[in-house]
């Protein structure tokens, strides 16, 4: 779609929503449609079962199922780690576990807990220190939100407590025109476009007033379809310089540090 | 060259939450034509919220003569809660010589249970048109608070169509709406189609494929709400045959067109 292919990175895949019985079968799988639609590496979080309050040990689980799929294709996905602040301890020990002394590169909040919750707090300080990214699920329902489900106003109050840190706002929100809008002044915050359905305008509101370089491709594949989310990218009506950055080049740049420290080559 | 695509699922006018991308006409056909879409089915806009249908179906039919460029077939609005909506009806057919109308049962106010909807069904197959029926037009999740739409329960064809031979239905955005252990009774209650504008997961076309037959499925992209890059890569994305390809992305289309 684009004259050279760009270089694209997703930034919210799943192992859910695949055929395959095992961590390897789904991975490989998903990897299949991926190669399909030119999609060169891919970022994994939570497990083949999804839970909304894991467990230490349930959240452990899941994080061995993407450390197992990963262990095939470090050259083409890596992980990030799910945790659950309601366990802000073992939530610690588990990024030390797979990402201080693992490879994976980033953290998965899901709606365990509300993102402005102070027992967040440690936990992004230890990923800034890494400069490891945060990558916060987030949803602003008008059917209304599951209990533990953070909104970007909230991502918004984190940002404000943790300037340095890599936040990045899962689904913009879904309602992205409310999204946008409440991450807007908060330089260290991203938007995902992963998730939801394809609606136009979308990705030129992002750009128009986030700037090209805060606004990341993510599909949420399997249980989304990498066309679908593609298409937020290449149907927009921006430049080609502004695709490439969101499709691959702003995650790239983003994650280079980190996989430098672990001597990977971007 | 490849083949030639039909678009069952454009639509005219002004969304009227936001502005679209796409939503002058001249720039929704441009686009269609740069990716090979020679045909594109299109309803309006305006037919979600207005009440004078009349005026709605010959600005849309008028927008299709003037800046289509060939690419566009209207398909006229009846909302049988209007008093008089016999007329227009009778209109699409008749005045504007369109070969289908599009339904919006939850923005009208009315279930596919009700009488009025069998006796819509009736007239249009009397007036041989294609009738589409849009099961939602956006996430329930993220409508405008005062405008929260649920989709359309399309269960009660099961039991309508077989009252109605000749019945040509063809079902929008509902890949997403309909459960998909509930799609081979619906598709199969009779002559009724579905496209894959709101389709999902990855490989969705060839998930789709083992509940529904190929004969059944249309290309759609529910432009310009939707990117239009979204359908077209949704075929990629899957591994399909050539036949079944071009049967989805044109020839079904035709077929269901011919025959009205």
């Amino acid at each position: 779609m684009l004259n050279p292919p760009a270089e694209i990175w997703d930034l919210h895949t799943h192992l859910s929503g695949v055929a395959g019985r095992t961590p390897d079968e789904r991975m490989a799988k998903l990897l299949e449609f991926a190669d399909r639609m030119g999609v060169d590496k891919l970022v994994v979080f939570m497990g083949l079962e999804f839970a909304y309050e894991p467990t230490p040990e349930k959240f452990r689980l899941e994080n061995d199922e993407v450390l197992q799929a990963l262990s095939h294709y470090h050259n083409r996905a890596v992980g990030f780690v799910y945790l659950n602040p309601k366990f802000p301890q073992e939530s610690l020990d588990e990024f030390d576990r797979c990402v201080v002394n693992g490879p994976m590169v980033g953290i998965k909040l899901w709606v365990a807990e509300h993102c402005n919750a102070t027992s967040l707090d440690p936990i992004i300080a230890r990923a800034a220190e890494h400069k490891a990214p945060i990558f916060q699920h987030t949803w602003i329902k008008i059917t209304g939100n599951l209990p533990g489900e953070s909104t970007p106003m909230e991502l918004a109050e984190l940002a404000v407590r943790h300037p340095e840190a890599i936040l990045i706002c899962g689904h913009t929100g879904g309602d992205w025109e409310q999204g946008i809008r409440a991450i807007r002044p908060h330089k260290n915050v991203y938007a995902d476009l992963a998730g939801g359905d394809p609606t136009s305008g979308f990705t030129e509101m992002a750009v128009r007033e986030l700037g090209a370089e805060r606004v990341l491709f993510g599909s949420d594949a399997g249980g989304r379809s990498f066309a679908s989310q593609l298409a937020k990218v290449y149907s927009a009506r921006i430049s080609d310089d502004d695709k490439r950055l969101i499709l691959g080049g702003n995650l790239k740049r983003l994650l280079t540090p980190i996989l430098e420290a672990k001597g990977v080559k971007p | 060259m490849s083949a030639p695509i039909t678009d069952v699922h454009v639509t005219l006018s002004r969304w009227p939450f936001r502005r679209l991308p796409l939503d002058e006409t001249p720039a929704l056909v441009e686009a269609l034509q740069s990716r090979g879409i020679a045909q594109a089915w299109a309803g309006s806009f305006d037919a979600l919220l207005h009440k004078d249908i009349a005026s709605v179906n010959a600005r849309l039919s008028d927008e299709c003569a003037k800046h289509g460029s060939g690419v566009l077939l209207p398909f006229g609005a009846v909302n049988p809660k209007l008093p008089d909506w016999e007329e227009d009806l009778r209109r699409c057919a008749e005045t504007f010589g369109m070969r289908g109308i599009r339904l919006h049962p939850n923005y009208h106010g009315y279930t596919l249970n009700e009488p009025v909807f069998a006796q819509l069904l009736q007239r249009a197959t009397d007036h041989k048109l294609i009738v589409q029926i849009t099961t939602a037009m956006e996430d329930e999740r993220m409508m405008h608070p005062l405008m929260q739409v649920k989709p359309v329960d399309v269960n009660p064809l099961v039991d309508l169509l077989p009252a109605i031979p000749g019945a040509r239905i063809v079902l929008l955005n509902a890949l997403r709406t309909v459960p998909a252990q509930i799609l081979p009774k619906i598709i199969g209650a009779g002559e009724v189609y579905a496209e894959i504008a709101s389709l999902e997961g990855v490989g969705g076309i060839a998930n789709i494929l083992q509940r529904m037959p190929v004969e059944r499925l249309l290309f759609g992209s529910h432009a310009p709400l939707f990117y239009l890059d979204s359908a077209l890569l949704k075929c990629n994305e899957s591994s399909v045959t050539a036949e079944q390809r071009r049967a989805i992305q044109h020839e079904n289309a035709a077929r269901l067109l011919g025959s009205s």
